[in-house]
């Protein structure tokens, strides 16, 4: 039996604690007497049949009929699943999205269905690599149906394949993909490895237009979105579910399948990262060593290659399929059974270290505006009910916040650096002035559809996922990083820990109680 | 009295440009109110002769007493006295126009102040000057028949290089004479003119020129080339005649073809003057104002300034000179009065020759104005760009042998890294190195300049008589002067060089004399701002090294190589790398000739199949390596409202993918066969080098835009052409000889680099196409990890 997350008090005889610090890692030690580590609870145990599970889920679905009664002969069905960005890192083949897919394509070609669309639900992500459709959806579907056209990527900017479904009360238009659209029956394959994924977001924002996003991705719902793991008290999942509404009055017939991972994240040479450090054996500590030092060694590129290439043993821990809202909160339940940890009352001064990885660099550059994102967008948002750390309070983080970026996926983000940042870090102010520029340029716009990039105006919106963090951190600091960039950010930049620490004193005081939100894996504070 | 004894007379002046002149005309004006000037000015290549009084000699700052004197009448009075006549005295007859010949027929006094005085002036053109100039204002009286007095201006260093005292007296008719005929030195100068132009011709000067150019320039086209060898053999002409000013005086004792010239002109015009009487004022080194018009006042960068200001920046390390020698400085306001002094007494009572000069009577010593000058420095330093005070050296008098060999050293060591520099392939910041490394070669040579043109100042030990002078001095009432002091004895050294010279100077040289870090007006961003402008027209763009970190070798690389198997594409490369040298051969020499042999290689291609594959490259390739400050800058000119224009010698299939930057694309056209393949020939001249000029006028010209207000961006020095069509040239990391280039003519520099941390391929070959598993590797831990 796994056991569950706890939260650890640290006194002297407490060993210095792991945190990440992009593609490498450093062990830091943390004041006693005054810190508190979160760890996670231990990988829940996976299903061992998975694709029987899948296929049970198929045929007795919630409040839906089992999907070979949906299925009938000369119908249009699409199959839409999650992007490059779930699961992070990818999982070892076969990805759970090609057990779904050729699960469902099973019961189609049972059904006499041949009108099959597979669309990747990018929203305003790249486009992904032919590699990487290969990966998540397996040679044989890659085969069958990308050289026909039938296997291709949503574009939120071709507005002749884009139709509007309706209007939620509140005057948003929800406009999506035609084909998905018209089809007679709609399957979503989703991976739901944290709480802010799935439910109506999948296809209301996978397969939605650049306008239709833009609803809800701006900073006064970003600011309002408390956080984005309770849905609950999530604007943007306010607004998302009025459009699932919307959808489901007046959009196609949708057939949601959404599954779960336990947090079984790094393969065997990295099991020290998910191991509670006073637990480390001689070869764990051995292990980390060499690990850490080879990395040093390497140079950067290397070393992203080396993290990059990570593929996670991760295990299905439930699928259930049918009607989206109820599929949703079912996925949910499991969800917070592997990442909820209880915490008692806030802290003032948040530490976390930032890994290699965010939603929005599989096999890329984890760039400054990402590292801000991860930081204040993701792992802030790590909490239900109140944020961890108080408001006013300073989040420390630890990363080498290199002037990185990749240029073919990353290069509004570029200028964004170079343009945007310099003259603002307000969201409201650069939504205001500059998001316009971004949004509607051709060159970005000409990328995004062609080549590999993200949308124009997605730095935009990673900026804006930390809205809510940029807003109620009374300071961040970044520990290791390039100053003159951390400063661009809006940060301030500190050598060590102990630096930080020490800057972090002038806003919380010396006494300060200290949080250690210790990743990874995923955890998601219960903060009472 | 001077000012009576000048009232109502008509002078004529030349030189009122110069130093010298400005002051005299400021003087006259202002101190004798009575006179009226007719100034002598050559007609300027654009401006007339009556604008260049306004603009060089009333606009000086010697002229704001007088304007703060009269207020607004300040260009009524001063047209009621001064008429502009245009002139030159290097032609008979002045050439002058017949109303202006009536004008210097009247006129009572001539003040010839007209001179080369750059001490490296060619042989030719200092005779025209300095020798002939004063003849032909004596022969030109003649001619008018007139006979007004001619005070002629000279220098004490006619005297030559000697010990001892030099007397107010003629050179020829002094003890030291060797009997030089002048109008042979005239004849030999004329001639020695057209032999070495005609030597310049000889075929192998002129291969030499060609090469240089080409060094200079690369590939740059051959109306280029050409302009470039014209230049440097017209340089290489005046060099020659420099020298052999620098070598005729030499041998004949003077320290330079100047005083030479000057010498040899006294002698003529003693010769010719006939019955007009002449009086010759020889002042020595003349320097800033000791009190006239205001302290300090000085007109240019002269002699003793730039090896002072050398000397404070810490470039001049070592100077030669005797340190118990005197440098004989005599202020200009001590000049300019003994000139007028001596018009006004007139040809009757003004001496032959009255030497102004401050040795004889009032010696400054080499050795303390060093002092007061090191000293001075090191109270008041100037600042390196990084807000830090230089520390001035220490001179310790060596002999200037010793410093000629050691900055000649040096000069050549830095020549030979220079050279080696040009030779690598070099970009962006290296090569701005090499163009740092070509200041510091050229302040080098500047030095060395300076030492063997001044050298011979500080070391000469003549000590300038002027009896003359104070006698003419003696002469003058007590109010003239008070108005008019030209006596040596009233300059206080130490005031003089502390408190006046030395700030004076600073000022003018335009350095940094406050500490603190270097603000200076951003220039490359007012650059930027002015390319940026709505009103320019059209920005055209040069692809590689421009816009993107490739060639079209690594394009074809990457098609070629697309659908090759592993051992096919290490065989594919080494094919590649062995071709490589006499690739890069043909590209030096030309361009178009290495485009269209490398093209025969896409010879058979299908062309499905590449337009299919360069979709693909543009990703993994072309953006890749991309610099996104470059295509950021394409977007700011479309949204500026300009038109973007991409040229290049790219095959137009590879730059598909950028079309939605430009307006126009000018790309290599590659002809198709029947059967869907290429056919590996261009129907046309690709655009590179002078062509890209001619395609872009051509377009200007079609679509009724300016020449003028186009930006062009680019990165090598074949497209100098390109850059000087266009009204706004952007050397885009530029190779070492374009840095240089670009350096000499304030052309805005951009570097733009790759997005750091993009992904570099070693070899530009396209990812495999057959899948590959990824395994974890990280080493130091597959002996560790246990498990597998």
């Amino acid at each position: 039996m796994p056991r569950p997350g706890f939260v650890l008090d640290v006194d002297r005889s407490t060993p210095p604690m792991l945190f990440w610090r992009g593609e490498n890692f450093s062990l830091e030690k943390l004041p006693a007497d005054r810190t508190r580590v979160i760890y996670p609870p231990e990988p829940l145990p996976g299903i061992d049949d998975v694709d029987g599970a899948i296929r049970n889920a198929l045929l007795n679905p919630l409040d839906m009929d089992p999907l070979p009664a949906l299925l009938t002969p000369g119908m249009k069905l699409t199959i839409c699943f999650d992007d490059a960005s779930l699961s992070l890192p990818k999982m070892r083949r076969p990805d759970t999205r090609q057990r779904i897919i050729e699960a469902v394509l099973e019961l189609a070609a049972e059904a006499g269905v041949d009108d099959v669309h597979l669309i990747a639900a990018l929203g305003l992500h790249r486009r992904m690599h032919d590699y990487e459709l290969r990966h998540v959806l397996g040679d044989r579907i890659f085969d069958a149906f990308h050289p026909r056209g039938l296997l291709y990527q949503h574009d939120a900017e071709d507005y002749d394949n884009l139709s509007v479904i309706g209007e939620t009360d509140e005057g948003e238009v929800v406009e999506i993909s035609k084909r998905v659209a018209e089809s007679d029956l709609v399957v979503y394959a989703n991976i739901n490895q944290v709480a802010m994924d799935g439910g109506w977001k999948s296809i209301t924002t996978g397969v939605a237009s650049y306008r239709c996003l833009s609803y809800h991705h701006n900073p006064a719902t970003l600011q309002n979105t408390r956080s984005l793991m309770d849905r609950h008290h999530s604007a943007l999942h306010h607004s998302l579910w009025r459009m699932g509404e919307v959808l489901r009055e007046h959009g196609p017939k949708i057939f949601t399948v959404e599954t779960t991972l336990n947090t079984d994240t790094f393969p065997s040479p990295f099991d020290f990262l998910a191991k509670r450090e006073w637990e480390w054996t001689a070869k764990d500590r051995a292990t980390f060593l060499a690990t850490q030092k080879s990395l040093d060694r390497v140079p950067v590129k290397m070393r992203r290659k080396i993290m990059h290439s990570i593929e996670s043993p991760y295990r299905m821990t439930g699928v259930h399929a049918g009607f989206t809202p109820t599929v949703h909160e079912k996925t949910l339940e499991n969800v917070y059974a592997q990442h909820l940890v209880d915490v008692e009352g806030q802290t003032d001064i948040l530490t976390m270290g930032i890994p290699y990885i965010c939603p929005y660099n599989p096999e890329g550059i984890m760039n400054p505006i990402l590292v801000m994102c991860m930081g204040l967008g993701y792992l802030f948002n790590m909490y239900r009910g109140k944020p961890l750390v108080r408001e006013g309070g300073v989040i420390i983080m630890t990363h080498p916040t290199y002037r990185d970026f990749h240029s073919v996926h990353h290069p509004s983000y570029i200028d964004f650096f170079e343009e945007v940042l310099p003259d603002t870090t307000d969201p409201a102010v650069m939504s205001e002035k500059w998001e316009a520029k971004y949004a509607e340029d051709e060159w970005y716009r000409h990328l995004y559809r062609t080549g590999n990039a993200y949308h124009g105006v997605h730095p935009f919106y990673a900026w804006y996922w930390g809205a809510h963090g940029q807003q109620h951190a009374g300071r961040v600091i970044i520990v290791g990083g390039d100053a003159p960039t951390v400063r661009r950010l809006g940060f301030t930049p500190a050598s060590t820990m102990n630096d930080a620490l020490e800057i972090a004193a002038d806003v919380v005081g010396r006494s300060a109680s200290i949080t250690h939100l210790h990743v990874p894996s995923v955890l998601v504070a219960d903060v009472k | 009295m001077i000012a009576e004894s000048l009232a109502g007379k008509r002078i004529a002046i030349t030189g009122a440009t110069g130093f010298v002149g400005t002051a005299l005309v400021e003087r006259l004006l202002r101190s004798v109110p009575d006179c009226q000037l007719v100034l002598l000015v050559r007609d300027g290549q654009r401006t007339p002769a009556a604008r260049r009084t306004q603009r060089e000699i009333l606009k000086n700052d010697a002229f704001d007493r007088l304007r703060a004197e009269f207020g607004d009448e300040f260009d009524t009075a001063v047209a009621g006295r001064v008429t502009t006549i245009a002139g030159d005295v290097t032609i008979d007859g002045l050439g002058l126009s017949d109303d202006d010949r009536e004008i210097f027929r009247t006129c009572d006094t001539i003040i010839h102040s007209a001179a080369a005085v750059s001490f490296d002036s060619p042989l030719p053109s200092a005779v025209e000057i300095n020798l002939l100039g004063p003849t032909r204002l004596a022969e030109l009286c003649h001619e008018l028949g007139t006979t007004p007095h001619l005070v002629a201006v000279s220098t004490c260093y006619v005297a030559g290089n000697r010990r001892g005292k030099a007397p107010e007296e003629l050179v020829s008719e002094g003890p030291f004479d060797i009997g030089l005929d002048w109008r042979s030195e005239v004849a030999s100068a004329r001639r020695l003119k057209g032999d070495t132009d005609a030597e310049s011709r000889s075929e192998k000067n002129l291969l030499r020129f060609r090469k240089e150019a080409r060094r200079e320039l690369g590939a740059a086209g051959a109306p280029a080339l050409a302009a470039k060898t014209e230049q440097l053999r017209n340089r290489w002409v005046k060099a020659e005649l420099v020298q052999a000013g620098r070598s005729r005086a030499a041998s004949l004792g003077w320290p330079d073809a100047y005083a030479y010239t000057k010498a040899l002109g006294e002698q003529a015009l003693t010769e010719i003057k006939g019955d007009v009487p002449v009086s010759i004022v020889r002042p020595s080194i003349i320097e800033s104002a000791w009190a006239e018009p205001k302290p300090g006042w000085i007109r240019g960068f002269r002699m003793a300034e730039p090896v002072i200001i050398s000397y404070a920046r810490g470039l001049l390390k070592e100077f030669p000179g005797v340190p118990e020698g005197t440098v004989d400085v005599i202020p200009v306001d001590l000049v300019v009065a003994a000139i007028i002094g001596v018009a006004a007494a007139g040809p009757e009572r003004a001496p032959a020759i009255t030497q102004v000069a401050s040795g004889g009577i009032n010696p400054l010593r080499y050795r303390t104005m060093v002092d007061f000058v090191s000293s001075w420095f090191t109270r008041n330093p100037l600042y390196d760009s990084d807000g830090q005070p230089i520390i001035v050296p220490t001179w310790d008098f060596p002999g200037r042998g010793r410093v000629q060999k050691q900055l000649t050293r040096a000069t050549r060591a830095l020549s030979t890294a220079e050279k080696a520099l040009h030779a690598l392939p070099l970009r962006g910041k290296q090569a701005e190195f090499a163009a740092t490394l070509e200041n510091r070669r050229i302040e080098l040579d500047a030095a060395l300049e300076y030492v063997e043109l001044y050298g011979l100042y500080t070391e000469c030990e003549a000590i300038y008589q002027v009896d003359n002078l104070l006698a003419l001095w003696d002469s003058l009432d007590a109010a003239d002067q008070e108005a008019f002091c030209f006596d040596p004895r009233v300059v206080d050294w130490d005031h003089y060089v502390n408190e006046v010279h030395l700030p004076s100077i600073v000022q003018h040289a335009r350095v940094k004399s406050t500490p603190g870090k270097h603000t200076p007006i951003d220039r490359p961003a007012r650059l930027r701002k002015q390319v940026l402008d709505p009103k320019r027209h059209v920005a055209a763009f040069d692809l590689e090294n421009t816009l993107i970190a490739s060639n079209v070798v690594e394009s074809y690389s990457w098609l070629a190589t697309r659908r090759l198997d592993t051992p096919d594409r290490v065989r594919y490369v080494l094919r590649t790398l062995l071709e490589a040298p006499g690739l890069l051969r043909i590209d030096r020499q030309d361009r178009t000739d290495f485009l269209r042999h490398f093209y025969r290689r896409y010879e058979n291609a299908p062309v499905e199949q590449i337009e299919h594959d360069a979709r693909e490259m543009m990703t993994q390739l072309i953006i890749t390596k991309s610099f996104p400050a470059g295509l950021r800058r394409v977007r700011e000119h479309r949204a500026a409202g300009h038109r973007t224009i991409l040229i290049t010698g790219a095959l137009s299939f590879n730059v598909e993918g950028l079309r939605p930057l430009f307006d126009e694309i000018f790309a290599a056209e590659m002809s198709v066969k029947p059967d869907g393949t290429y056919t590996g020939e261009m129907p046309v001249v690709p655009p590179t080098g002078e062509a890209r000029a001619q395609l872009l006028a051509d377009y200007c010209a079609a679509e009724g835009l300016s020449l003028d207000e186009c930006v062009a961006y680019a990165d090598s020095s074949s497209d100098v052409p390109l850059f000087e069509a266009v009204g706004f040239p952007v050397a885009v990391n530029p190779e070492t000889r374009l840095a240089a280039i670009a350096r000499k003519r304030g052309w805005l520099v951009e570097h733009w680099s790759k997005a750091s941390g993009s992904p570099q391929p070693i070899l530009p070959i396209g990812e495999l196409l057959s899948d590959r598993e990824r395994v974890v590797v990280v080493p130091g831990t597959t002996t560790t990890g246990g498990r597998r």
